[in-house]
């Protein structure tokens, strides 16, 4: 290993020398020609290349992993750089689940909500990260500044680390910034899946209120106990990167909202579910692979290093799950409704993602399949299901987060040898028994003090004139007979 | 034979089908428009400018009858379009020379049907 990583910095050295030369004979050229290059610049039409050239050899020295003295760098340093360079690479495809989750929202509600859905979208990934690093990060992983039991613990407020906190002695994978930001990135999701579940008619005010206390406080919270070293890890409670953590604590509380907030006008009527169709099925197509793709950073980045064997087979369980989702809600949405179903078949796929996101580590290639397949056809019926007790969720935030979040975390106990079956039901039912109430509690309390709903004539009209004073797409007909 | 327009609120859309069709009043045409009357427009900003918006979205319906058949649409049209409120509509009744149907070639009153 030690004399891999020396012909590296050979190779890197040599490279470095002959960048050094070309820069060097560039410069040079320059100042020799600098008539003739100025009059090129400024009287042909080829300036931009003179003017790149010019840059280029301005361009820093290729960087080297070695210091400037050539020291050869340890095996150890080189792991933790590729680790935390792993580590940075999920983080930035986790935050690229906002803007599918943004196109996906718009996608399947009206156009007259659409400036209303980006600007909540847009807020949330602002809120979550601002909260995460005043409270948030602390909260959910205190250490050892535990305060009641394995239950509630603070580490302080802010981030701040030491000189350790950048070296692979405050941990093998990652320094204590990426850490900070892979969670924080976390957070943000978990936030954004109730604006789904309460679009199209929620007040913009109460949501962000809301969206900022159940992010601050719930979100980590209910995180610390399992991630953050409390008392579910101690029961063997296994959550691999979310299906728990992110993905039904944001369900509870759209469960919360929805019940609360009530359906959109015009969707039951005497009895009847009306279908209020979304506005661009492009867009949420670009939605659901847009969250595919960062799918492999929240599950790949969750190994919590660049371990080859582990990140590649959880590449490979996330992916297959996803494959299995799209096809048994494609084979379901088929039966049940006598026609397959695009906007189904796109839940589907994030049925299957979120059902394995509990256990993308510990289960095998064919029971990731299995659990994939088995959410893309739970996810179908509970759409039908939820709509059918007259709850209005636009999106189907509740079936894909909330009941597949349940399922994956259950799923783990099933298929897994390591992890039985009732330390996740304990992991799902404290998880239910604290953030359901708790969202309810919040929503509750904004709707008999601030109002969380628009007036009637707001929301036939449309939010984005109601709550933005612009339309998304001004110069366009759309209709707004719905 | 009338040719009957009415501009209605585009949310009044679906109750008003539904009103002509227990009136045995099925062939209507549908557009998108634009219009104002005694109902005041809406503020809209854009990056630091005003706009005061007066053309309010309208949905403009096209009903070509029989002469027996006028009042029954009107009442269609009224009992679901009507809210009491300012920007309810309005409705013309114009009268109508000749209705050609495209497949048969019928004319007048049989093309009308």
């Amino acid at each position: 290993m030690a004399q891999k990583t020396d012909t590296v910095l050979q190779n890197c050295h040599q490279f470095n020398q002959h960048l050094i030369e070309i820069n060097q004979v560039t410069v040079d050229i320059f100042i020799d020609h600098w008539g003739i290059f100025w009059r090129k610049i400024v009287f042909t039409k080829h300036k931009s290349i003179f003017i790149a050239i010019i840059i280029m050899s301005l361009l820093p020295v290729f960087p080297c992993v070695a210091q400037e003295t050539g020291e050869p760098v340890s095996a150890q340093d080189a792991m933790f750089t590729i680790n935390n360079t792993w580590m940075l690479v999920a983080t930035f495809l986790v935050f690229i689940m906002h803007l599918g989750f943004a196109t996906l929202e718009t996608g399947l509600t009206r156009a007259k909500n659409t400036v209303n859905i980006l600007f909540k979208n847009t807020l949330i990934v602002a809120i979550g990260l601002l909260t995460y690093t005043l409270i948030g990060f602390n909260l959910m992983y205190p250490g050892d500044a535990w305060v009641l039991g394995k239950v509630l613990g603070l580490a302080g407020l802010g981030i701040h680390t030491d000189a350790a906190g950048i070296t692979s002695a405050y941990n093998m994978g990652y320094t204590y910034w990426t850490d900070f930001l892979f969670q924080a990135m976390f957070a943000a999701t978990a936030a954004t899946i109730v604006s789904g579940a309460v679009a199209e008619r929620i007040r913009l005010d109460a949501f962000l209120i809301f969206s900022a206390i159940y992010v601050s406080l719930i979100y980590p919270l209910v995180g610390s106990w399992g991630w953050g070293g409390g008392w579910l890890a101690g029961i063997r409670f296994h959550d691999f990167a979310g299906s728990t953590f992110v993905h039904s604590v944001g369900g509870w509380a759209a469960l919360a909202g929805v019940i609360v907030l009530g359906p959109r006008l015009g969707k039951y009527v005497n009895g009847h579910i009306k279908p209020i169709m979304g506005h661009n099925m492009p867009l949420a197509a670009i939605g659901v692979f847009l969250l595919w793709l960062g799918w492999f950073g929240f599950n790949g980045g969750s190994v919590l290093s660049a371990d080859p064997g582990a990140v590649s087979y959880v590449f490979v369980t996330t992916t297959l799950a996803a494959a299995a989702g799209i096809l048994t809600a494609m084979i379901t949405s088929w039966f049940v409704q006598k026609k397959p179903d695009l906007s189904m078949v796109l839940n589907g796929c994030l049925a299957g993602l979120v059902g394995i996101t509990a256990g993308a580590d510990v289960v095998s290639v064919g029971s990731a399949i299995l659990i994939g397949g088995i959410a893309g056809a739970v996810v179908v019926i509970a759409v039908l299901t939820i709509d059918k007790l007259h709850l209005d969720d636009p999106v189907g935030a509740l079936s894909v987060h909330l009941v597949c979040g349940v399922w994956g975390t259950l799923a783990v106990g099933i298929f897994s040898k390591e992890f039985g079956i009732w330390s996740q039901l304990a992991g799902i039912g404290s998880a239910a028994l604290i953030c359901f109430p708790a969202a309810f509690l919040i929503f509750s309390l904004l709707k008999r003090t601030l109002g969380i709903r628009v007036d009637e004539e707001e929301e036939l009209r449309g939010l984005d004139i109601g709550e933005h004073s612009m339309e998304a797409y001004n110069g366009f007909q759309i209709f707004t007979t719905q | 034979m009338k040719l009957i327009i009415a501009y209605i609120q585009p949310e009044k859309l679906t109750s008003v089908k539904q009103a002509l069709y227990a009136r045995e009043v099925y062939k209507v045409s549908v557009t998108n428009a634009l219009g104002c009357g005694q109902q005041k427009g809406y503020h809209e900003t854009y990056r630091g400018a005003d706009i005061e918006v007066t053309l309010l979205k309208k949905v403009r319906l096209e009903i070509a009858v029989n002469d027996d058949y006028v009042e029954h649409t009107i009442e269609g049209i009224i009992e679901g379009a009507k809210t009491g409120r300012i920007g309810d509509g309005k409705i013309f009744v114009m009268p109508l020379d000749d209705c050609i149907r495209i497949r048969t070639g019928e004319q007048g009153n049989d093309a009308i049907g």
